[in-house]
């Protein structure tokens, strides 16, 4: 499988300049100053993230900091208001509309990005009027528009990775909740997407189900794939990740490597956060 | 039992058309009311205020107005508009009619378009929500995640509901015998007033419409055990 490759989906504006040092060189996503509220509770008062080709973020923070919320005005989910998504360098173009809230100027491009950003559900997601295959092949197939065999010889790939190929012909319905889970990731990886988002892959899952998915996930780390990851298992984050991020009521309260946010946070809150979810 | 057979001397020839044309006027109807339930849906489901008040209003008055006096209205309304256009415009003068099939079917699938709007919009409503996200999240335009995604669903969630709404408006074609169009129930009347036995006839009826709604249930139910495939089994 080379589904490393990326061709073609850096057109837009050129590779950003080498800025940490020469692996970390290609922007895969960028959001600027990122602001969203649900009537008067503001949930994002300005969140700014770089994701470089490669890194592995997790996310963390205690129950309604936004992690949702942000993960889903990255692809559009939730429309922003204010604020810039940037994905492989190509800018989300928005524009107020006659009621004064911002939307997507151009729901087509939203569409062509959404394409490029693999989005893991808490609760799977799968559709379940079709087979895991069907589920796995729909999307590169009617939204890529890429032929069918090629297609299904690909999603037979990601579903051995994956674990599940002998529930290939099953209905998601038939499935448990780690199997469920494994082929949503299939799902996603089947559009090549540049960046993968994750939003608690394993909170919905009972507890013996939790391994066999964070090996998935800890596999596509391996393989060098940008990933953002929402998550509560503290030591997978912590091992998995490059670099972590603690948000606190809509804020970034500690940002760094995970050694450092993990281990020795400046933020008493971060600290204390970590300490009860060990 | 001469009086049911085929050919001149009984009436079982003309029972046997006036099936097909219960048939005819209610599969025109139900699948017209089809149509009339997913807009009545969409505008039920609209996110403008004004869709939602037209929507309302035609569910309304379908269910509160009875059915036969819907047939009535439009037949003698109908009727009015035709006539009266046809003078104004076409040239013709005095009483135009419309065909009573046109009206018939019309005016039933008016009603059933009521049923299925309920019907549809309920199955809309239970597709469960992260499914629709998940279509969004890939990518899907609308139309796409309308296709491949909410369409099929919806269709599955909604053919027991249709099972009912077909099975009413096959019933409610009895009552536009009244417009004169030879369905069933017309043509038992017509042959229980010549041969002075109207149970015999009322009873053919009966078992006709029996047969008909058998056969349909059945049909009804293998369709929904198909589109169940996938679903856990309650
Ligand atoms: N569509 C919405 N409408 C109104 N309020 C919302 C909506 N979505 C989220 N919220 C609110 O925004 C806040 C942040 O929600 P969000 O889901 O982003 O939190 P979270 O960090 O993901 O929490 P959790 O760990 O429980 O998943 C919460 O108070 C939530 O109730
Ligand atoms: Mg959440």
């Amino acid at each position: 499988m080379e589904m490393q490759s990326h061709g073609g989906i850096r057109s837009g504006s050129p590779p950003a300049v080498p800025r940490e040092g020469a692996q970390r060189s290609t922007e895969a996503l960028s959001v600027v100053d990122l602001h969203k509220s649900f009537g008067t509770l503001e949930v994002l008062k300005g969140v700014s993230l770089d994701a470089h080709e490669g890194d592995v973020i997790a996310i963390i923070g205690a129950s309604g900091s936004g992690k949702s919320t942000l993960l889903r005005c990255i692809n559009m989910l939730e429309v922003p208001d204010a604020g810039e998504v940037r994905v492989g360098g190509e800018l989300i173009r928005m524009r107020t509309g006659r009621n004064g809230r911002t939307m997507p100027e151009d729901q087509s491009q939203v569409d062509r990005i959404r394409s490029r950003l693999g989005m893991v559900f808490q609760s799977f997601n799968l559709w379940s009027h079709l087979t895991i295959l069907e589920n796995v092949i729909e999307a590169p197939v009617h939204v890529q528009k890429r032929p069918r065999p090629e297609c299904v010889a690909e999603a037979n790939a990601i579903l051995d990775k994956v674990g599940i190929a002998d529930k290939r012909d099953h209905y998601p319905a038939h499935l448990s909740g780690g199997q469920q889970q494994r082929a949503a990731i299939a799902r996603a990886l089947a559009m090549k997407p540049q960046v993968m988002l994750f939003d608690e892959p394993t909170s919905a899952l009972d507890p013996e189900l939790v391994g066999e998915v964070l090996r998935v996930i800890r596999q596509l780390a391996e393989e060098g794939r940008t990933m953002l990851i929402v998550t509560h298992e503290i030591g997978f984050a912590r091992e998995v990740s490059n670099r972590a991020i603690y948000l606190h009521q809509g804020r970034i309260e500690e940002e760094g490597p995970p050694a450092q946010v993990f281990g020795n946070p400046r933020s008493e809150r971060c600290r204390q956060f970590i300490q009860s979810h060990i | 039992m001469e009086l049911l057979s085929w050919g001149d001397k009984g009436w079982g020839d003309e029972l046997f058309f006036a099936t097909l044309m219960t048939l005819a006027v209610a599969t025109a109807a139900f699948l017209l009311g089809l149509v009339f339930g997913s807009l009545g849906a969409a505008a039920k489901l609209s996110r403008h205020g004004w869709l939602r008040a037209i929507a309302d209003g035609y569910t309304t008055i379908m269910r509160g107005v009875p059915d036969l006096l819907v047939i009535y209205l439009f037949y003698f309304g109908g009727s009015a508009l035709v006539t009266y256009v046809a003078n104004k415009w076409l040239g013709t003068s005095g009483f135009v009619g419309i065909n009573a099939f046109t009206i018939g079917a019309l005016a039933i699938a008016i009603l059933s378009g009521a049923y299925s709007t309920e019907v549809i919009r309920g199955a809309v409503l239970a597709i469960p929500k992260g499914e629709i996200e998940a279509a969004r999240a890939v990518g899907m335009s609308r139309l796409l995640l309308f296709r491949r995604i909410l369409a099929p669903q919806a269709l599955r969630y909604a053919l027991p509901g249709l099972g009912n709404v077909w099975q009413l408006a096959l019933k409610e074609t009895a009552l536009i015998s009244v417009t004169g169009l030879v369905e069933i129930m017309r043509q038992s009347t017509i042959a229980a007033g010549s041969t002075k036995k109207p149970f015999t006839f009322y009873a053919a009826a009966a078992v006709l419409y029996l047969v008909l709604t058998t056969l349909s249930t059945y049909a009804f139910q293998r369709a929904e055990d198909r589109s169940m495939r996938g679903m856990r089994r309650a």
